[in-house]
Parts: structure tokens; C-alpha cells; sequence
């Protein structure tokens, strides 16, 4: 997993909320067995036209914010289907964090497997943040992992919460599975535990 | 009680019972009893353990078959769209290399994952169970754990039979009294969302309780843990009873003779202790409840049916106002117009909320002897070649044909569009899944969520309606 410690980049700005997994990648775009090629669904529904052509009037299309990691959010950012593929779009596409006042829990646990950071700030902070990328485009916001702050220009700062243990994957770029493997004993004694107890 | 003395949750006993290790500032390692596995989002899975030269560790608690993406209206592979047939062979090579039994299409047990593992007796009480499906919520209605994951944890518990997870908070939802004529497990689930909105339950477990959940039949208990999603919680719970040991016996993976009578006596013991208690509760009132309709873009955006869509003046957080015009514009209705009378163009009766035996037998009693109104195009799609078996058995195909229904093979078809069924662009879908988002059913459908009977009652009137007036 590529490790996130910090980053200073630009913000777009999606004034929605509850954005669903669909919205992120629709279906159509899941029948790969592979990752690659995610980002080019990427809000697909939103970002182009039913020629095909990109939709002008999508933020994510307007050249003020080409470039941007971080992706501005509502509340409820990720919510309904596990697909990991929206994971994926987002990252193929080039954001490294998302900031909303909330996530669905299983967008969430996805992101932190994929070297995407999902920092909640509360949604006056969000809805700030908005107004202010949505006046000046070219406002870069500086994320720190290790403090867990997210800092303006000007030095506004504020601080976002995470899980000890997610924190330091993130920081190495570790991924759960060397862990769990590392658990077999206790796995294969916890087996035995239950089969007596059947 | 248990025998430390303190009292606890449904969850927190399940919960406690698979937790294998906690190191110190790390999350649980969780065993998982179950895994089920479809073709859509386990071939990246598959693909990472050929990678780093790993086995599944657990093939005997591994169970796979096809549903997302595979087409409803006929059974040769060859004649599929090519991306469809290489997710099915995909799922069918991984399955042979890695020992994994597979329900395949070509076989008699094949269906939507979470229609299939309950009828199987796969699904018990007291299990964890996943799968890289969000609606594996829906196994909850047996008194397991169960919850969707990523694609990365697909990889986790096929190599590990484990996955690190952090305990989630609990949440009682409260169903008190006796539902209404017309009034179906469906509408609870969706007044529940309405209620406390769709990401309301993030961060917790629900567990369904009180008499109206306790008169369900274990049909009508999945419907509601499905929608546990919805609702924004990963896993939703009912305490198993007489009604779930009834539903299990004898069923293929169920526990057989004297280990029947064991696990029963095991499985009775999964309530939630007196006195324990929830991180937060929300109680219903069943008497009160109506019939159901989604209006908007997300599943909490609903209103009983002899109601009307809200209007901005109703909200007063800018937020969900913002939630109710984007909503509108989408969906091409008005602030303020009545729920009933609104025209549809599509029926769609299946999905893993609302395609069992029962649900095509309470839609078929509504449709029989009538027609489909005008053009709308209408079709059923049983959860599962069993309930296919069993309707076709009981004539209730004929009765959908005989009104002008199409009448499918087992999948997921329209709920999320990934196979050949799309609604087009702008049409209005009656449907009895679970999802009202954009584009969900087809690039531009506005879908209506509402339960099997109401979703009969529109297909025969081609149009909302009140399906009381027509019991």
C-alpha cells in the first residue's frame, strides 16, 4: 500500500451529501477483474454527458481545479454498495484524501486499505472550506498525518481523529494481511477451541 | 445473564465469540464463520492470493455463486455480453483451483448470494458471516454477524478466515404492536430510514426488536436486516426464535439429528440479556406504520403513501434542503406533491430485499386476474432457482405471464443494472430493491422504493397507489 504521511495540494469542492458508491463508480464500469481503469469512471453519471463528452458544469471538469488531491464532501460521503472500486476510481483518478463531516463505515475501512485518507472534520469546517475553495480554486490545503491537522494558507488549523492503528498502516504503508498472518497460531488454536465446543 | 453476570447485547455475545486476538491499540481479529463469494467483487481478491502464493485457508467455509452481473433471460454463456462471462469464468477457475464449492449457474442451487446462503442452512444463528456485498446485512435475521466488506478484506478472510475489525456501537431499533392489513416488513425498514436517516446507524450494529419483528416470518426478518445498510449501519440483528429453528431444520448445511438438538439449545441463548445495554435505541410505533414510498435519492427520502413529498419549508438544515432540491431535480417531481397518483413506466419485483417465496406470492395475489396497465413494462426475478422452482411450481408464474409480466431466471438484475436490465433514462421504476440512488437502475431511472404488494398494486394501475384500497 502506497504510505500517506502528509500532503499540500489543491480541493475540489462537491457540494453533495450521502454520495453513494454508485455515484463514485456506477456499476456498469465493475465488470473488470482487474483495478486498473477505475478512474475513468470516476462519477461517471456526472462527469460526462450521455454523448460521452465531459460535462462542463461538473466541478470535477473545470480547469481551476485540475490537479486537485483532495476531494471536498457532505455528509455521509461513500455510503451503499462495499465496492472497493470506488476506492480504487478515486485514487486512479489522483485524490489522496477525502474530507467530509462523515463516512459510511465500510467506504471508510476501504479507504484506509488503499492508502486514501478519509478525514472527518466537523460540517461548519466542511461548509467553510467550501466557500473557500469555491471563491479562490487555487487555495492549497495542508494535511499531516502524524499531528492530524489540516491547515490553510493563513494558518487556520484544525485536527481530525483516527485510529491509532490505522494510523501507523497509513504512516508505513502497511496492509492488514502480514498482520493476520502473523495471528496463525492463535487462529489455528481458536479453530480447535471451537470445534470442541461444537 | 451469562456467567460473568454481565448482562449483554445479541451483538456483543456473537461478537465476543469470534474474537480471536486483541493486541493492545489494535483492532479485534474477528473469525469468520462463513464466506460468501460472488463474481463481482472477488476476482482482484483471487488475483492478490495467486500474487503472493497463498491458499484459501478455509475452502470448507467458503461458498460461492453468481448473481450481479449475469443476465435474467436465458442461460447460455456464449451468448453473453463478454464481460459478464469472463466475471463467471473467472469465479469458476478461482473456485476449481482453490477447492471453493461453487453454486453455479448450470446448477440447481444458483441465486442472488444472500437469497442462497439462508436457504442452504449455510446462514445460522450465532455465525459471523461476510461477503464483499454490502447487503450481507441481510443474514442478520438468523442472529449472526454478518456485514459486507472491501474487495482487500475478501482477500483477508479468503487467506486468513479472519479480518481486523474495530467493535461497532450498538442500536435498538424498537418495533412495538401489530402492523396493519397492507402493512409489510418492507414499510418498517423504510420508515426506520425515514426516521433516522440514511447514514443514522454509522458506527453501529441495529438489533430489530419488539412484538411486531417477534411476528415476522423469516422472510419478511431478512427483508428488514437487509436494509440495515440503508440505514447506514453495517449489520442489523433479530434475536433467533422458534420461527428461525423452524426455518433451518433440514436444510442442507443445517446441524442434523443430535447435533441439531444441541445447537438449538446453543442458539437459545442468543437474546439480549435483561438489563443490557444499547449506545442508542429508537422505538416504532407498528399500529402507526403505512404503506411506503421513496421519493428521492436516497432510502431515507420516504413518505407513507397517503402522504405528500415534503417541502424545503419543512427542513431546517441546510443540508438536507440541499439533499431534497438536488433529489427533485433528479427525480422530476414537485415540493409538496402527493405520493399517490404519481405514473410509473417500469415494475420491478427481486432483488435479495424482496425476492423470496412469499414475497412473489403476496405480489401474485395482487396481480391475479389483472393486467398490467398500459405499457409499463413489468418483470419478476425470483431471488434464487429454488424460489424460481417453487413459484413455477405453484403456478404463480402463470399468474404474473397471464397479467403481462416477464418472468426471469435468478439474480440481481434491475436493482443495480449490471447486467441487460436497465431501466432508460428518466422512467419511473416501481421497485421493490433497495436502492433509490441515481442511475441505479439505469443511467437516469428514478426509482421508487416500496414493498412487493405495492409494487403489484402500480404495475396493475400504472401508478402509485394505495395497495389497501385494493385489499
Amino acid at each position: 500500500m502506497q504510505p500517506f504521511t502528509s500532503l499540500t495540494t489543491t480541493a475540489v469542492p462537491l457540494r453533495a451529501e450521502n454520495v453513494d458508491t454508485d455515484q463514485i463508480i456506477p456499476a456498469r464500469y465493475l465488470t473488470a477483474v482487474t483495478k486498473a481503469g477505475m478512474g475513468d469512471g470516476l462519477f461517471a453519471a456526472w462527469r460526462y454527458g450521455a454523448d460521452g463528452a465531459p460535462n462542463p458544469e461538473f466541478v470535477l471538469n473545470r480547469q481551476d481545479y485540475a490537479g486537485a488531491e483532495i476531494l471536498l464532501a457532505g455528509r455521509n460521503f461513500g455510503s451503499g454498495s462495499s465496492r472497493e472500486h470506488a476506492v480504487w476510481a478515486l485514487t486512479e483518478y489522483g485524490f489522496r484524501a477525502v474530507i467530509a463531516p462523515g463516512f459510511a463505515d465500510i467506504f471508510y475501512n476501504n479507504s484506509l486499505k488503499n492508502g486514501l485518507l478519509p478525514v472527518a472534520l466537523p460540517e461548519e469546517q466542511v461548509a467553510m472550506l467550501w466557500d473557500l475553495v469555491e471563491e479562490q480554486p487555487d487555495t492549497t490545503i495542508a494535511i499531516d498525518l502524524a499531528a492530524q491537522t489540516v491547515t490553510l494558507p493563513d494558518g487556520q488549523q484544525a485536527s481530525f481523529a483516527i485510529d491509532p492503528y490505522r494510523k501507523v498502516c497509513l504512516l508505513q504503508g502497511l496492509d492488514d494481511l502480514g498482520y493476520l498472518l502473523s495471528k496463525e497460531p492463535e487462529i489455528a488454536a481458536f479453530e480447535q477451541g471451537q470445534t470442541s465446543n461444537a | 445473564m451469562t456467567h460473568n453476570g454481565r448482562a449483554k447485547t445479541l451483538f456483543e455475545k456473537v461478537w465476543d465469540a469470534h474474537v480471536v486476538t486483541q493486541d493492545a491499540g489494535a483492532p479485534a481479529v474477528l473469525y469468520i464463520d462463513a464466506h460468501l463469494v460472488h463474481e463481482v467483487t472477488s476476482p482482484q481478491a483471487f488475483a492478490m492470493l495467486r500474487e503472493r502464493g497463498l491458499p484459501v485457508r478455509r475452502p470448507d467455509r467458503t461458498f460461492a455463486t453468481m448473481d450481479h452481473a449475469i443476465p435474467t433471460r436465458n442461460v447460455d454463456i456464449t451468448l453473453w455480453p463478454s464481460d459478464a462471462a469472463t466475471q463467471v469464468r473467472t469465479l469458476r477457475e478461482n473456485c476449481q483451483d482453490f477447492g471453493v464449492t461453487l453454486f453455479d449457474i448450470d446448477g440447481p442451487v444458483q441465486g442472488i448470494v444472500h437469497v442462497v446462503g439462508p436457504e442452504m442452512g449455510i446462514t445460522q444463528p450465532g455465525m459471523t458471516i461476510v461477503c464483499g456485498d454490502s447487503h450481507t446485512s441481510t443474514h442478520g435475521a438468523f442472529g449472526a454477524l454478518a456485514f459486507g466488506i472491501g474487495t482487500s478484506e475478501v482477500g483477508h478472510v479468503l487467506a486468513t478466515q479472519c479480518l481486523l475489525q474495530d467493535k461497532p456501537k450498538t442500536f435498538a431499533i424498537n418495533v412495538e404492536g401489530e402492523l396493519g392489513v397492507g402493512v409489510t416488513a418492507k414499510d418498517i425498514i423504510l420508515a426506520v430510514i425515514a426516521k433516522n436517516g440514511a447514514g443514522g446507524g454509522a458506527g453501529h450494529v441495529f438489533e430489530y426488536r419488539g412484538s411486531a419483528i417477534r411476528g415476522l416470518s423469516m422472510a419478511n426478518r431478512m427483508t428488514i436486516c437487509n436494509m440495515s445498510i440503508e440505514g447506514g449501519a453495517r449489520a442489523g440483528m433479530i434475536a433467533p426464535d422458534e420461527t428461525t429453528f423452524a426455518y433451518l431444520k433440514g436444510r442442507p448445511h443445517a446441524p442434523q439429528g443430535a447435533d441439531w438438538e444441541r445447537a438449538v439449545a446453543r442458539w437459545r441463548s442468543l437474546t439480549t440479556d435483561e438489563g443490557a445495554a444499547f449506545d442508542r435505541d429508537l422505538t416504532l410505533d407498528a399500529n402507526l406504520l403505512q404503506p411506503m414510498v421513496t421519493y428521492g435519492t436516497n432510502p431515507g427520502q420516504g413518505v407513507v403513501v397517503t402522504g405528500r413529498i415534503p417541502t424545503v419549508d419543512d427542513l431546517n438544515d441546510p443540508a438536507e434542503r440541499r439533499s431534497l432540491l438536488s433529489a427533485l431535480e433528479y427525480m422530476g417531481l414537485r415540493q409538496g406533491q402527493p405520493m399517490a397518483g404519481q405514473p410509473v413506466d417500469i415494475v420491478f419485483i427481486g432483488s435479495c430485499t424482496n425476492s423470496r417465496i412469499e414475497d412473489l406470492r403476496e405480489a401474485a395475489a395482487i396481480v391475479q386476474g389483472k393486467r398490467v396497465a398500459g405499457d409499463v413494462w413489468a418483470i419478476v426475478v425470483p431471488g434464487s432457482k429454488a424460489v424460481k422452482t417453487q413459484a413455477e411450481q405453484e403456478g404463480l408464474d402463470r399468474i404474473f405471464r397471464e397479467a403481462g409480466f416477464e418472468w426471469r431466471g435468478a439474480g440481481c438484475s434491475m436493482c443495480l443494472a449490471m447486467n441487460d436490465d436497465k431501466a432508460g433514462a428518466g422512467k419511473y421504476v416501481a421497485s421493490t430493491s433497495n436502492r433509490n440512488f441515481q442511475g441505479r437502475q439505469g443511467p437516469g431511472a428514478r426509482s421508487l422504493l416500496m414493498s412487493p404488494i405495492m409494487a403489484a398494486a402500480a404495475a396493475v394501475n400504472g401508478r402509485v397507489v394505495d395497495v389497501r384500497e385494493m385489499l
